[in-house]
């Protein structure tokens, strides 16, 4: 069952056209890598996604029902969460907070917030740096704290935006621990970018390659890594001679 | 004895007017509480939800006009118009709220500037229904003596402060101050965040009124250049809050203490009294240069060349 449908999505930015005529299908349950160069409009498709942008042409479809004009918070209120690539915590409150911040959404009482929140950051390994203010957490810490803090909100998908960048590689092995817990244990669907390749061809299900905007390839994580396309994109032509 | 602090504050004052007070003391100390409303009212916007207001004269005037126009035209008292400018000051901050908060930053600021000069101005030419500068005279005041105007005022600051805190412990606190910290984040996080603004707005404001609805009836006279002037409201409420600490429960109140008193006293000094605009100026320049927290913010910082070697090793 598709929960999320692109369909023929285009996004501009004035003449800069960031996605052109972009469709896949998200799966229930399923792990999909969205890859691609820089400045592929990876980000610019979560953004469409997430409800930041309006698409210019195309729809978004959440189950079935078209999405593409309704606002982030709104969204997430359907569920749909996400991460942000260049981390955004809120600052100076401390991580539990943070959390609680956002397991308001299904709760009115703070008791429960605190509960909710209590509990997602035993499962991303937070619970220890619970008291630390987010600001003076390590990046690798951080990242955890966006993907608890989207967790918090109970989503169906959770849009996860370079959650690996930038971290070493006992980081890596941790979160690739918890992206793979967040679908084994709680059955969330997951959409994420990524650019570091040993991990999105393990942990992903399938994969779409954007490129310029444009939906270059899609499939499998091993048809992926031989399709011509997808390695001209990345590594030129000069690879072939 | 920290947790009791607030009310061992209370008991006192409610105490003060029994040890017979001259007249000025208590003027002194009723300022001090209305402007603790008001930078409280302030703070909720300002400091925890992250929105600086340069116009909160605006929504002060509007409550003392409020209940001025009510005396002056339906011939009221104009102890009306404390419940009534609860409803007018809570449809201004929608209004305000839908056109400006979807302005972020310093626009916002700017724009509420502009509203607190467009109320003035509003109110100096609207001749007809405001008087204009001639201002507007309560002919007699309820009370010659002090001591109800005090008490009065000291329910609604400890009313205040009460609401702060609920507010501040809830939900809607949580969301201010998500909103402060990082807009976009909080949106992706499922956070409305133009509603929760205008809510915080709203709160803001109509504190704000309450105050100038207290205003009118205790001094008994306003005109345009006493309720809706920039640098005595606007930039004094922006003042009272960042000397003593934005974000902080206590701090308006401690920055309402310090600037009446010093206000008071710069006031009295020979050839520079006339100054104490600048005066101000040069504390806030300070404050933010070296306190940016302010006073209850920073206090550690503060008291650290006092404690000596103690204070260092903790």
């Amino acid at each position: 069952m598709s929960l999320i449908e692109v369909r023929n999505v285009s996004k501009q930015f004035g003449g800069l056209a960031a996605l052109t005529d972009v469709s896949f299908v998200l799966n229930k349950g399923e792990i999909l890598g969205l890859i691609g160069p820089n400045g592929a409009g990876k980000t610019t498709m979560f953004n469409v996604i997430n409800g930041f942008y309006p698409p210019t042409k195309g729809d978004v479809l959440l189950k079935g029902e078209k999405v593409s004009n309704l606002k982030p918070h709104v969204l997430c209120k359907l569920g749909v969460a996400r991460t942000f690539q260049v981390v955004k915590p809120l600052q100076r409150m401390s991580t539990l907070d943070n959390v609680i911040a956002s397991a308001f959404i299904r709760t009115k009482s703070k008791a429960q917030a605190e509960e909710i929140s209590m509990e997602v950051l035993k499962f991303t390994n937070l619970y220890d740096d619970r008291n630390v203010i987010s600001k003076s957490l390590p990046l690798g810490r951080r990242k955890r704290l966006e993907i608890a803090r989207a967790l918090a909100t109970k989503p169906e998908i959770i849009l996860l935006d370079e959650s690996f960048a930038g971290l070493n590689p006992t980081e890596i092995n941790e979160q690739v621990e918890i992206v793979n817990k967040i679908r084994t244990e709680r059955g969330i669907t997951i959409l994420i970018i990524e650019h570091h390749m040993r991990v999105i061809m393990s942990i992903s299900d399938r994969i779409v390659v954007l490129s310029y905007g444009l939906k270059i390839a899609e499939g499998t994580p091993l048809e992926i890594g031989r399709n011509p396309v997808v390695i001209e994109a990345y590594l030129g032509e000069a690879h072939n001679a | 004895m920290k947790k009791f602090l607030p009310l061992i504050i209370l008991a006192i004052l409610c105490i003060l007017p029994f040890i017979g007070l001259s007249t000025y003391v208590m003027h002194i100390l009723i300022l001090v509480l209305m402007w603790s409303i008001i930078g409280m009212g302030w703070n909720i916007l300002g400091g925890y939800t992250g929105q600086v207001s340069f116009g909160h004269a605006a929504f002060f005037g509007m409550g003392a006009y409020a209940a001025g126009l009510l005396y002056q035209h339906l011939g009221i008292s104009a102890w009306w118009g404390l419940p009534v400018c609860v409803l007018i000051l809570t449809a201004l901050s929608l209004v305000v709220g839908y056109i400006c908060l979807r302005l972020r930053g310093a626009y916002f600021a700017l724009a509420t500037l502009a509203l607190g000069e467009i109320c003035r101005v509003a109110a100096e030419n609207l001749v007809g229904f405001t008087k204009g500068n001639m201002g507007i005279m309560l002919r007699e005041r309820t009370w010659v003596d002090k001591t109800w105007y005090f008490y009065i005022i000291l329910l609604l600051a400890a009313g205040t402060y009460i609401l702060i805190k609920m507010v501040m412990e809830s939900k809607l606190g949580y969301y201010f101050v998500a909103i402060r910290e990082d807009q976009d984040a909080a949106e992706s996080l499922g956070i409305n965040t133009t509603f929760y603004k205008t809510i915080s707005l709203c709160i803001s404001g109509v504190l704000t009124g309450i105050a100038g609805a207290y205003y009118m009836n205790y001094m008994g006279y306003i005109d345009p250049s006493t309720v809706f002037p920039l640098s005595e409201v606007s930039i004094a409420t922006v003042v009272v809050v960042m000397v003593g600490g934005a974000a902080t429960y206590w701090g308006p109140i401690v920055g309402a203490v310090i600037m009446i008193f010093l206000a008071e006293e710069i006031r009295s000094i020979p050839f520079i009294g006339a100054a104490h605009q600048t005066i101000f100026g040069i504390i806030l320049i300070l404050i933010v240069m070296f306190l940016p927290n302010g006073i209850v913010g920073d206090f550690r910082k503060l008291i650290k060349p006092f404690k000596g070697k103690k204070g260092a090793s903790s």
